[in-house]
């Protein structure tokens, strides 16, 4: 070669190019864009006043934080997780328990419920990956267990309400870090400045690194608009939880949830054990990954989730009853779904699902805002679920 | 002679590649016409035409058909013409009978009633026709492939068919169930029946075609008459390289060292059937910078052994000692075999090898993470850099390394497998059918990988079901059949008469 030494230059694709390739990606986000747009008009502008941005991330906390498990689930080979919405409700009626009628810490009630989804989740994860059970048939048995549990344990009753303290973990916000200052409060403000800031220079960083290693890289014109775009929603987002109550702590919770979830996914080698598993089991097991473990892990970690999702609930619900958490899955799964996830295996990201589980949340807010029933509303999700992932198909095949 | 089918100026795009430009293929009536070329030549995608799985109107160009031009938009249409296909992945269904896929969309049956009766009986019929002698209730899965390939030629015979076409029929079969196959593509010709016969194996080209045709890069260079004499092999593969290999063995000048790596009575258990042995008190070295072969039909125990020894990834109650350096090694899991410097590099790249909806640089690197990585965590730019450097090294045909490997050229993803491999940086590399259904050219490129591992040094264990190839790349050959170690032969001594010796002497044995 006579230009080995040479570095070949760095590739800067055109903006159609960019587009088509990213499409998947882009798609569902110009989706959920739109369907707020479409939101904010019907109802007339009452989508996006602060309170109800405010209580649209309240409402949805459960379903993303289940969706960020459900998507490691699916990765592993279109497997899911039905027992989500049973296990939610086992930990949340044993931590009201605790808390409501042996007047436990809430600190510790917590804890033991952080590690009662532990051990449903090894439980569970040792009959999939371990007894080489089917995840639907050895989640649908959990489904019905910890459903009788719950039952059992709340016999039949609802348990409210519970202490203040446990409560402000999906109703209490960050206090003002500058009280006085204006009448808005400043602390998602400053947040989302600072994270603006970090962005901006982690986007560039990034970029200016693909340039250096010769990668392909968006044209600058896109790459500007990009980030734009993500720094006016975020800012903009965080004017709107301003406006109102300030920074809702489970909105804390998810960010570090999103974050620590998108970086192991994307990171880390057991992140990227996970999709080889999905990708193709076989050539993963040749390759010296311990494919029962990556399993039992992944659902180790859904029922942790799940524990943690019942504990949103509950405190947001102020109560634990017996029917809690029925349909959770669904939501779960669709939200993955819809956020691109391959019913196969191995693709699918979490920033997707999270996407995902927005759109599903924004069709429900809006709808319930424009006063439609939900009998019409599940229908119209439903029909969602079927147009994201005929889209999908549809792009694949294409694609080829 | 008459000629049977004409496809003039077939030109296929898919996306912004011509798979085919302006393709002229011409068979006579009553031949065996062979197509052959390298991979991505446009054989399948030509036949895939012809057949109507690619449909009319997606191609352009014409097809006649005893004189009639065609319109194709289907394989129904093209089926009620009497033209069938094979394709190389078996399209049988596993627990359905024999007969219940003989007749499969084409059954018996009256008024949507199946006539079982005459179901199996037409199917006993036909099934005598293609020399098999089971029971048409028998299910697919009980059969071999050797067999089902005769099943799948059955169902074509079910179709009144006139004109068959086989893709790769032979390359999942034995010597002698690939003979077999072969001797009865000659007897449906007696029959007045047509074969077009693409084939990867160019001795059986020439043991049964009348003419053949070769495609290269989507277009028609030739069409031989074997008939004219002067047909060999290399003649066949000049026209389908574009030029002369003068060698398709590169030479290597063995500097073999010491005893490195050595299995003693190794005992290997069927997983699934209890008490049954498959591999009986195997015993073998490997020196370094040594390549040895091993060498047996298919079903000899040769991938058992090999997955037995890399971490039992294969069977159960297994016995024996493993040594490298003199160290016994223990080993019972793949990362420790791993750890402990072996690899192995898979019969199968496709649903052992690789992960296709991952790009190349994640493939390369899955074995290897922990060389790329710190505290768990990947960095990028150390896997992009490794990617990068073996993409280059391996010449891994692709638009960058973030290409998804399915969709590779058989060739590219063996070397992307390799490259893997070579990434984790073993000693002992056991190689596993490395060229399968690859073609010439990157066969020849993989030898050149395969000889340069050995120059550095490392031990290895080559496998394949090739005679040349084994005899063309191995120091010392042991021959395997039923489990056992039935020969040893240097590489002065081997020649394929004396391997079939050893396996022939081994069975005889038994009796």
């Amino acid at each position: 070669m006579e230009n080995g030494k040479m570095k070949p230059a760095a590739k800067v694709t055109s903006i159609g190019y960019t587009i088509r390739t990213n499409m998947r990606q882009y798609a569902m986000l110009i989706a959920l864009i739109v369907i707020m747009i479409f939101f904010q008009i019907a109802t007339d502008g009452v989508l996006l006043v602060p309170m109800n941005v405010t209580n649209l991330i309240l409402q949805n906390s459960y379903v993303l934080i289940l969706a960020i498990g459900m998507t490691l689930c699916i990765l592993t080979g279109g497997n899911i997780d039905l027992s989500v919405g049973s296990v939610a409700a086992f930990t949340a009626a044993i931590v009201g328990t605790l808390v409501i009628n042996k007047k436990m810490d809430v600190t510790l009630a917590l804890t033991i419920g952080l590690l009662i989804g532990a051990v449903i989740g090894s439980w569970q994860g040792f009959w999939i990956a371990y007894v080489r059970i089917p995840p639907f048939i050895a989640t649908l048995a959990g489904m019905l267990i910890f459903r009788g549990l719950t039952n059992t344990i709340l016999k039949g009753l609802t348990l409210s309400p519970f202490p203040r303290s446990f409560q402000k973990i999906s109703s209490g916000y960050i206090p003002d870090i500058f009280p006085n200052l204006t009448n808005l409060n400043m602390t998602p403000i400053v947040i989302a400045a600072v994270s603006s800031l970090l962005l901006l220079y982690v986007q560039i960083r990034n970029r200016k690194r693909k340039f250096e290693n010769s990668r392909e890289i968006m044209p600058r014109s896109l790459f500007v608009a990009q980030l734009i775009i993500v720094i006016l929603a975020i800012n903009l987002f965080a004017l709107a939880l301003a406006a109102h109550k300030g920074l809702p702590i489970i909105l804390v919770i998810l960010g570090v949830l999103i974050f620590v979830y998108h970086f192991f996914t994307t990171k880390t080698v057991p992140g990227r054990y996970i999709y080889a598993l999905g990708g193709n089991e076989k050539a993963a097991i040749l390759s010296g990954i311990d494919t029962k473990k990556v399993l039992f892990f992944v659902y180790l970690n859904m029922s942790v989730l799940s524990a943690i999702a019942g504990i949103a609930f509950a405190a947001r619900t102020n109560s634990a009853f017996p029917l809690m958490g029925n349909g959770f899955e669904m939501d779960a799964i669709a939200a993955c779904f819809i956020g691109g996830a391959s019913s196969t295996g191995g693709i699918g990201t979490v920033i997707g699902a999270i996407i995902g589980a927005l759109v599903m949340g924004v069709l429900n807010n809006g709808m319930s805002i424009m006063g439609i029933g939900s009998d019409w509303q599940m229908t119209i999700k439903g029909f969602v679920l079927l147009m994201a992932v005929a889209f999908d198909v549809y792009s694949k095949t294409k694609s080829k | 002679m008459q000629t049977i089918l004409e496809m003039k100026n077939i030109t296929k795009n898919f996306g912004g590649v011509k798979a085919l430009n302006n393709v002229n293929f011409k068979v006579t009536a009553g031949e065996i016409h062979a197509l052959v070329g390298e991979n991505g030549a446009g054989k399948s995608t030509l036949m895939n035409i012809l057949s109507g799985v690619l449909p009319y109107g997606t191609y352009s160009g014409d097809i006649f058909y005893k004189g009639k031009h065609c319109v194709f938009r289907s394989i129904r249409d093209s089926e009620k013409n009497g033209i069938v296909i094979i394709h190389q992945e078996l399209a049988l269904v596993p627990y359905l009978s024999i007969g219940e896929n003989i007749f499969l969309g084409n059954e018996r049956a009256k008024r949507g009633v199946i006539d079982w009766e005459k179901t199996y009986s037409e199917a006993t019929k036909i099934l005598r026709m293609v020399g098999l002698h089971d029971n048409p209730h028998m299910l697919i899965k009980d059969l071999g492939v050797g067999k089902q390939q005769l099943v799948e030629i059955a169902k074509a015979l079910a179709k009144d068919v006139q004109l068959l076409i086989l893709d790769e029929p032979t390359a999942a079969l034995n010597e002698e169930d690939a003979d077999n196959l072969l001797r009865l593509l000659l007897e449906l010709k007696k029959n007045g029946i047509t074969s077009i016969l693409i084939s990867h194996k160019l001795h059986e080209v020439i043991k049964v075609a009348d003419s053949i045709t070769i495609l290269r890069d989507g277009a028609t260079i030739e069409t031989l008459q074997v008939e004219h004499g002067g047909i060999n092999e290399d003649r066949i593969i000049k026209g389908m390289v574009g030029r002369e290999l003068v060698d398709r063995f590169p030479k290597r000048q063995p500097r073999i060292g010491d005893v490195y790596f050595e299995v003693k009575n190794w005992n290997v258990y069927d997983p699934l059937i209890e008490g049954r042995k498959v591999i009986k008190d195997v015993s073998l070295k490997v020196h370094k910078g040594e390549i040895v072969g091993i060498s047996g039909l298919m079903g000899s125990g040769r991938t058992e052994f090999a997955m037995s020894i890399f971490g039992k990834a294969y069977g159960r109650n297994i016995s024996g000692q493993v040594f490298k350096d003199g160290r016994e090694l223990q080993l019972d899991t793949v990362q420790q075999a791993i750890n402990n410097g072996l690899a192995y590099v898979t019969e199968d790249r496709k649903t052992a090898g690789l992960i296709g909806i991952e790009d190349i640089k994640h493939n390369i690197s899955l074995s290897s993470l922990n060389k790329i990585s710190k505290r768990g965590i990947i960095d990028d730019d150390l896997e992009n850099a490794a990617a990068t450097t073996y993409r280059e090294k391996l010449n891994i045909k692709s638009s960058s390394i973030f290409q998804k490997v399915q969709n590779l050229s058989g060739g590219n993803q063996q070397k992307v497998v390799l490259a893997k491999w070579i990434f984790a940086a073993p000693d002992v590399l056991i190689l596993d059918e490395p060229t399968r259904g690859i073609d010439v050219g990157a066969k020849y490129e993989i030898y050149n990988i395969i000889n340069q591992l050995a120059e550095e040094g490392k031990a290895i264990i080559f496998i394949s079901s090739e005679l040349p190839e084994i005899l063309g790349i191995c120091d010392r050959i042991y021959v395997m059949n039923e489990g056992r170690i039935v020969g040893e032969l240097m590489k002065e001594e081997a020649s394929q008469e004396s391997i079939m010796k050893c396996i022939m002497q081994s069975n005889r044995g038994r009796y």
